[in-house]
Formats: structure tokens, sequence, C-alpha cells
């Protein structure tokens, strides 16, 4: 909404999603002992370290060999994410990439729209496959916000980034119904979700490669 | 499984978290089935030998099982479940007919292990091994 961009009218090509991705392995990295301390909290004290792995993996793959165009970077970007990252991230930030880059199809040129619709895809297939629902404490918590904020008549990619930090941050006070935080039950309570926050870093990276 | 000669068996694959586990649990069922003429691959942990669960190491176990009649893939909690169905969501990462099993782990290897060596199709593994969950324990 404070935000200028995109215009509706802007289109995104294959080098803006290279870039995208680049910018969400910068963030993972820098961020991955943050991402850890999360979740030593409340999980396995590994999915800074996991993600890292995937998003190196990811930069990697795609130096080697461009994709031509959106959908087939995000297809590649999610192959790498499931196969390098480990824990159930992999498997959720893998479709979520996969899912929204098929969404995509072949076109070269798509709009911020149509990447919007796509992430929603994504993350419809995320919520299927994990059997999560908003407010169980989880990456959707961030994703969720997020794409409703992209879709909206005034999205825009700082919207959808404020979104996704709002929502991560509301998982505070949430029980853990998911994955083995559940485990913890009431302790789940009062830290915030490290894959809510991983998803924050993803969304926020979008505003950073439409500079 | 009326022609012994041509008789194409499922394959099971064992996945956990600890290679340790996935391991010991192929050993244990194929003891269990008097040798297990079925063929079992253990896919546990991690590439580097740590806790946790490879979508590669579980795709190079169903290819390796694989006879032509299904590949039956048993798992633990969490990630392993997510990993095999992000697997089968992919298309071509396993071997056609490949299912993952709703069965505990060392009560539904063993099932699966002996059911698949009599030559049973995968539907028939898959319920021999879902039944494990009715066996109460108390």
């Amino acid at each position: 909404m404070s935000s200028s961009e995109p215009a509706v009218d802007d289109t995104l090509d294959t080098p803006f999603f290279l870039r995208w991705l680049t910018a969400a392995a910068t963030s993972v990295s820098r961020e991955a002992a943050r991402l850890t301390d999360l979740d030593s909290a409340i999980g396995d004290a590994d999915h800074g370290t996991n993600m890292q792995r995937g998003f190196a993996a990811v930069t990697e793959a795609l130096e080697k060999e461009p994709p031509g165009s959106p959908g087939a970077t995000l297809i590649l970007a999610g192959r790498q994410l499931i196969s390098k990252v480990g824990g159930a991230s992999g498997p959720l930030y893998g479709t979520l990439l996969r899912r929204a880059g098929k969404a995509l199809g072949d076109a070269e040129q798509i709009t911020p729209q149509q990447l919007a619709d796509a992430l929603r895809a994504g993350v419809d297939a995320v919520a299927q496959l994990g059997g999560a629902a908003p407010g169980d404490k989880t990456m959707l918590d961030a994703l969720l916000p997020a794409v409703e904020a992209l879709g909206g008549a005034t999205g825009s990619f700082a919207a959808a980034g404020e979104a996704a930090e709002k929502g991560a941050l509301a998982t505070v006070p949430m029980l853990a119904r998911k994955g083995r935080a559940s485990y913890l039950g009431e302790r789940s309570v009062g830290h915030q979700d490290p894959g809510a926050t991983s998803s924050a870093l993803l969304i926020a990276a979008l505003a950073e490669a439409a500079r | 499984m009326t022609d012994e000669g041509e008789k194409k068996l499922v394959g099971i694959v064992l996945v956990s978290h600890s290679a340790a586990v996935a391991d010991s649990v192929a050993e244990m069922a194929k003891g269990l089935s008097g040798g297990g003429a079925a063929p079992v691959r253990a896919a546990g942990g991690t590439e580097d030998g740590g806790f946790g669960t490879s979508p590669e190491l579980i795709a190079e176990a169903a290819q390796a099982v694989d006879r032509g009649a299904g590949v039956a893939v048993l798992v633990d909690l969490g990630s392993a479940v997510l990993a095999v169905k992000a697997l089968l969501a992919e298309g071509d990462e396993l071997p056609e007919g490949t299912r993952l099993v709703d069965a505990p782990l060392v009560e539904g290897a063993v099932a699966a292990l002996v059911t698949a060596s009599t030559g049973a199709d995968v539907d028939g593994v898959l319920q021999a091994a879902s039944e494990a969950y009715d066996y109460r324990k108390v």
C-alpha cells in the first residue's frame, strides 16, 4: 500500500524470478542462525542450516542451467528444495514453488496478478500436503496473509512482505498443532514459528527483486 | 499368484528418521518372514548420516526394489510422510505403482514383507500392513 511497485501492468520476467530466489537465498543465509535459534525452542534446531543448504542448492542449480521461463525457474528451485532441505520444510517449500511454477506454465512474462494467483495455488498445495489450517502455528500463517495481500486490489510486494512479517509475529501466542512443536503442547506458546519466519523472508525477497 | 516362474513381487521401502532404525527394521522383517523373497530396502536418515529424511535416498531405494509390481513405502513420522507424498506428487520420481502405506513402521514392515513374499499384489500388501493398526496391545 505504501509502495508504488508493482503497477498492475508491470510484467515479471525470468531475470526477476532469478533475482527473487537469489535474494531469498541471501536472506536465508543471513538469518540462518536466527531460524535455528527459533527452531531450537520448539523444533529440532536445524531449520536455519536446512534452509541454507536448500537455497544454496537452488542458486547453484539456477546458475548451472538457467531456466527459460518464470515457471521453469520455480519448478527447478522447488525440485532442489525437496531433495536438499531435509526435514518437513523441504517437501513443503518444494511443493510451494513447484506448484506455483506449474501454475505459471511456460509464459515468458507474467503479471503480478498471475504471480499472486500462482502463489495462491502453491500455498493451497502446501496446506493440503501438510494438512494444516491457519492458526496452527505453521508457515501457512505467514504465507496466507501474504498471498491475500499480494492478490488484493492494492496489492504490492511491499504489502505482501508486511503481511507475511505480521503473520509470522502472530504465531508467537499460538499453540502448535502440526509437526514436532505440537508434541510440546502449551510449551510451544510464546515462541515464534520458525517456518512462518522463513516464509516471511521468502516473501520479503520479492520486494528486493523488484527494485 | 499362479505363475511362480514369472511372479513379480511388490518391493518394500522402509523410511525412518534414523538409518539404524530403518536398517534394523528391515533386518527384523526379513528374519521374521523366513528370509522373505520380496525385496526390501531401508532409507533411513539423511545423506550425511544425520537424523532426518532424504528424498534422494527414498527414491534410490524405491528404484532398487522395483520389480514391476509396485512398491510399498512404509514411514515413521512427520517429514518422512511429507517427503514421500511430495515425491509421489512429482509423478516421475518413484517407480510406477509406488504407494505410501498407512501403517505402523515395525509391525507394518513385517506384515508387508510376509505378504509381498507370497506374491500378493500391491493392494494386498497395503491392506496387510494397514491391518497391523488393528492389533491392540492392551
